[in-house]
């Protein structure tokens, strides 16, 4: 059951999602059907669920929720926006309500209270259906034993079964019935087969047969009319209760069993007459067995032998089994049958990282051995190497997939996202929107919760200090309503995540009287717009001129660039004053192995990752153009592309005057300039597993992570473009911290 | 020989839940996740009673009870609806359409198997 | 040895004990991982001059720090006699103590512990957190919080 409980909340959270893309869709299209029925059935099936479970308070508000939304359904009101918007704020609620049945915070009451009284008014003029819908009864047949102590008084009843003739058309069964009947207590029952007309008159989908049952139970009339409930409307059931004799005998003979009964109704239906001369265009009726005492002929919707009739499973049969004709079909359609689409596995995200770990030393392992056999000789086509080749292949495919298996799409925490931003909205009075894009971008599972909270800080900041108030807005031509974007991509094996708004952008002169205020800066500094925006990333700061309820709390934009930090990412701004700002952050797709290029620079070795790298060039010094903003510049084709060496920006030489040989990476920045780091030479191609440094130690600047080579070395995973800005940094500021914008 | 069952529900708790039920006394479970599904499965299966919900996508409750009451081979074969709803009016659509009885959620393992084998025998 | 009456506090306390640049320290024989030779670690760049780099530990990168220069007692690169390194865990990070030998586990009574007096070398003072007297050798009681350098200062 435990397990069922976890299939539960999984489903609560696709149900919840639905539901909000649902809603979503409904801003788009408001009379979309399919988007209709599918919200409401989001609900409808939490509801059902909850119940199961009797998460009360859940089934309460889902329960009033899903009655709004039949209002929605039968066409009675229509999805206008403040409705869609109520909803919204309605399934934000539900999913809190799901939180806390999982064992989180009980959610805001009187928040609750309001939703209930709003999602009531909508449903205002239509009878209340069922409010206390925990306490449903089955309205099957109630078979609760009366356990009582003392011996329950036996009542006797006399009951009256007169199917109407179309009964069977519900599938319902006679039968059952009277057995039902027959499980209560001691019956006695005769049938009355005189509305049976001639057997080649009659229609075997049509009930003809009727009972008197004289029934001896200790249940209550109630139950005995309850039996009848599912046939309610197909036919006569009357029951009429006995009085016992003084004496307490039994005023009827004691009963016979039930089997015995079915005599009478085969002999019953052996006594039909049969004309002689049958015609010929009617089926011929023959009788299964000429035995009547066990010939299953309790009804005349029995299988028949008529061929011309579909063999209908013989389901009649007296307790003995019966045959079915079709087991074998059953049994295979019982295999397909019980599969479901999609079958998911759920699994230890620890025994995942375990798995990861393995591959990555499985990788390691191999290059290895790779190494070993070129140590030895061994002839590129001979066996080994090609074995060696295949094994490289398998690996490869199983890593690939390993890694697919933590990878999740970003989606869910863009929902989350536009939660926060739906709240922060209504807080704060302002008009916004929010624009995903590439919510189906893929980023490592572990990522997706350590993003959560600096995505929240971001987006709060977007609207409370970002976006302007809608009167300002209208006063510089804008729209009153704001757009708040999240998007998510690849890039150069990187996952880049991107906050922006569409606001008044980063009031510089503001931050840098602040800054001096507080003492970050001094006056005298002269800064550009990249460092002043930077600015904001410097503990303790904060120019809202009242501190919001929201972002004033204290949480500034360092505590966000250090989370992100911590999860290897870097973060950078870009603003324009009047346009808006950008927050982008570009964390590592955590892949464990990765393609790299080994070079050397001062017998240390280095790995590039491929995916960094434009083109490799080699370098001959009449090349080098020399200075451009205290830079040296080459000149690669018509461009001129700013030189990093390698080396001296990582401290382990000065730069040369002159490069012999020397071989020079194209790299690509974020921003798609180019930059060329110059490296002594380039060992290998190889794939390299990914050892995080900042566990143990923290971050290094310029350096992405380590690997361990297959000589048992650690090398240095370079950070292209960490390096880049590393670089540029350091050359024009003393203290580093101004400059880093992540 | 235990009862064949078929149950139709597009919730996956609830799919799991009959099964649990169901296969704890001795009945043999088919699921299916919607009516269309549903009629798939019926293709090569004859069971002994259905389940089935109404509110589903694809085809819901009604149409799945009219198209297997269309269908001679399963004509008589015991339908019961178990869903959370209990309005008279869909009690009567579900009648309408050819179920043979009502069960309302949340249902009592006990009490759903003791309606299953009533049906069904 | 160990006190006839029982304390409720822990009352002994177990160290091993090392020479670094001539000097007897001591650390928590809990956080200790492993003990093993010195080996060439590969160099990180723009660290502080006492980090030495990082070794592969199994497949785990461990950073190297050299003792004697993070307690500021020697400057000289005297990476040679630097034969043991001392791989500790704290606070959820290993790392590895470059120091001259092992000396020995000791076990001695918490109450015997002493407060190190202030020293005119402020720097060293914050490493050690207490004193004992052992054999007629005073040992330093390194303060592992403080040794093991923070990873923000690290990133500047």
């Amino acid at each position: 059951m435990a397990e069922i409980r976890a299939t539960f909340f999984a489903e609560c959270e696709e149900l919840t999602e639905a539901l909000e893309d649902g809603l979503t869709g409904l801003s788009d299209d408001p009379n979309d059907r399919e988007t209709i029925n599918a919200v409401f059935r989001a609900v409808h099936s939490i509801k059902g669920g909850a119940g199961a479970f009797g998460f009360k308070a859940l089934v309460r508000f889902a329960h009033r929720f899903e009655t709004a939304m039949d209002e929605l359904r039968s066409g009675r009101i229509e999805a206008l926006p403040v409705t869609v918007a109520l909803f919204f704020r309605a399934a934000d609620h539900l999913a809190d309500l799901i939180s806390n049945a999982r064992g989180g915070p009980a959610p805001d009451g009187p928040i609750e209270d309001g939703l209930l009284e709003e999602l009531e008014k909508l449903a205002e003029g239509q009878p209340a259906e069922d409010d206390a819908p925990i306490e449903f009864e089955p309205l099957a047949f109630s078979l609760d034993d009366f356990s009582m102590d003392d011996a329950p008084p036996k009542r006797r009843f006399s009951i009256r079964f007169a199917p109407f003739p179309d009964l069977f058309s519900s599938g319902n069964d006679p039968l059952f019935i009277l057995s039902a009947l027959a499980d209560m207590g001691e019956v006695s029952i005769h049938c009355d087969c005189t509305a049976l007309p001639c057997l080649e008159d009659l229609d075997l989908q049509q009930c003809l047969l009727s009972w008197t049952i004289e029934l001896e139970t200790e249940q209550e009339e109630a139950d005995v009319r309850e039996v009848a409930s599912f046939v309610e409307g197909l036919c006569q059931f009357d029951v009429t209760e006995l009085v016992l004799a003084a004496t307490g005998q039994p005023a009827l003979d004691p009963l016979p069993s039930f089997e015995s009964v079915r005599d009478p109704i085969a002999s019953a239906a052996i006594a039909l007459t049969v004309r002689d001369v049958p015609d010929p265009s009617k089926p011929r009726l023959t009788l299964s067995s000429p035995d009547p005492q066990s010939t299953p002929l309790a009804a005349p919707s029995v299988a028949t032998a008529n061929a011309a009739a579909p063999p209908a499973p013989d389901r009649r049969a007296p307790p003995d089994r019966r045959a079915k004709p079709d087991d074998g079909k059953g049994r295979e359609a019982a295999a397909d049958g019980a599969k479901e689409s999609r079958p998911t596995v759920r699994v230890d995200l620890d025994r995942i990282d375990r798995l990861v770990n393995l591959v990555g030393e499985l990788v390691i392992n191999q290059s290895m051995l790779s190494q070993e056999i070129s140590t030895a000789g061994l002839a590129k086509n001979s066996a080994v190497s090609v074995g060696l080749e295949e094994f490289l292949n398998l690996s490869r495919n199983i890593q690939e997939s390993v890694m697919m298996i933590r990878a999740q799409p970003i989606k869910p925490l863009f929902s989350r996202m536009a939660r926060i931003l739906r709240e922060t909205t209504a807080e704060t009075g302002k008009q916004v929107r929010l624009q995903t894009e590439g919510e189906n971008t893929e980023i490592d599972k572990t990522l997706v919760e350590r993003l959560a909270e600096p995505l929240t800080h971001m987006i709060r900041n977007a609207i409370d200090h970002g976006l302007e108030s809608p009167e300002k807005r209208a006063e510089s031509g804008k729209n009153t309503e704001g757009v708040v974007t999240l998007s998510a991509t690849h890039r150069s094996g990187r996952v880049v995540i991107e906050v922006s708004d569409d606001g008044a952008g980063i009031d510089r002169p503001k931050v840098v009287a602040t800054a001096i205020r507080k003492g970050l800066i001094t006056a005298e500094q002269t800064l550009t717009d990249t460092d002043i925006d930077n600015l904001l990333f410097l503990p303790g700061f904060s120019t809202a001129a009242s501190v919001s309820n929201l972002s004033g709390r204290g949480v500034g934009m360092d505590v966000v660039r250090n989370a992100i930090q911590d999860i290897g990412g870097r973060i950078t701004i870009l603003s324009e004053r009047g346009k808006g700002t950008t927050f982008s952050i570009s964390l590592p797709l955590t892949l464990a192995v990765l393609d790299g290029m080994v070079v050397q620079v001062m017998n240390e070795r280095i790995v590039v990752p491929l995916s960094a790298i434009m083109e490799t060039l080699s370098l001959d010094q009449g090349e080098i153009s020399g200075f451009a903003n205290g830079r040296r510049v080459i000149k690669v084709r018509e461009t001129f592309v700013p030189l990093l060496d390698l080396g001296a920006e990582l401290g382990y030489r000065a730069a040369p005057d002159r490069y012999e040989n020397a071989v020079i990476l194209l790299v690509a920045q974020d921003n798609g300039n180019q930059v060329a780091i110059v490296v002594d030479r380039i060992e290998e191609q190889r794939q390299v597993v990914i050892k995080g440094i900042e566990k143990n130690y923290g971050r290094v600047p310029g350096i992405a992570a380590a690997t361990i080579l297959g000589d048992g070395s650690i090398a240095l995973i370079l950070d292209p473009a960490d390096f880049v800005i590393m670089a540029s940094g350091s050359s024009r500021f003393s203290s580093g911290t101004l400059a880093l914008a992540g | 020989m235990s009862l064949n069952v078929l149950a139709v529900d597009d919730s996956r708790t609830m799919r799991d839940m009959l099964n649990y039920a169901l296969t704890q006394e001795g009945f043999t479970t088919h699921l299916a996740e919607d009516g269309l599904h549903g009629l798939e499965v019926l293709k090569g299966l004859n069971p002994d009673v259905i389940i089935t919900d109404i509110n589903m996508p694809n085809l819901d409750g009604f149409g799945f009870i009219e198209a297997v009451r269309g269908q001679n081979r399963l004509r008589n074969i015991p339908i019961l609806v178990l869903t959370t709803e209990s309005a008279a009016e869909l009690k009567a659509r579900a009648r309408a359409a050819g179920a043979t009885g009502w069960i309302v959620k949340p249902f009592d393992a006990a009490k759903l198997v003791k309606a299953l084998r009533m049906v069904a025998g | 040895m160990q006190n006839a009456t029982q304390k409720v506090q822990p009352s002994v306390l177990e160290l091993l004990a090392f020479r670094v640049a001539g000097q007897d320290y001591a650390v928590d024989i809990m956080m200790v991982r492993e003990i093993r030779s010195s080996t060439v670690a590969t160099s990180l760049p723009r660290a502080p001059s006492y980090v030495r780099g990082v070794i592969n530990l199994r497949g785990m990168v461990l950073p190297i720090l050299d003792l004697a220069r993070r307690l500021g007692i020697s400057e000289d690169d005297a990476e040679m006699a630097r034969n043991v390194t001392i791989v500790v865990d704290h606070g959820g990070r290993s790392f590895g103590l470059m120091v001259d030998a092992v000396s020995d586990i000791i076990t001695i009574q918490t109450e015997s512990l002493q407060r190190p007096p202030s020293l005119t070398n402020d720097a060293e003072q914050s490493f050690v957190n207490a004193l004992a007297v052992v054999d007629g050798k005073m040992l330093r009681i390194l303060e592992l919080e403080t040794v093991i350098p923070r990873p923000s200062e690290e990133a500047a």
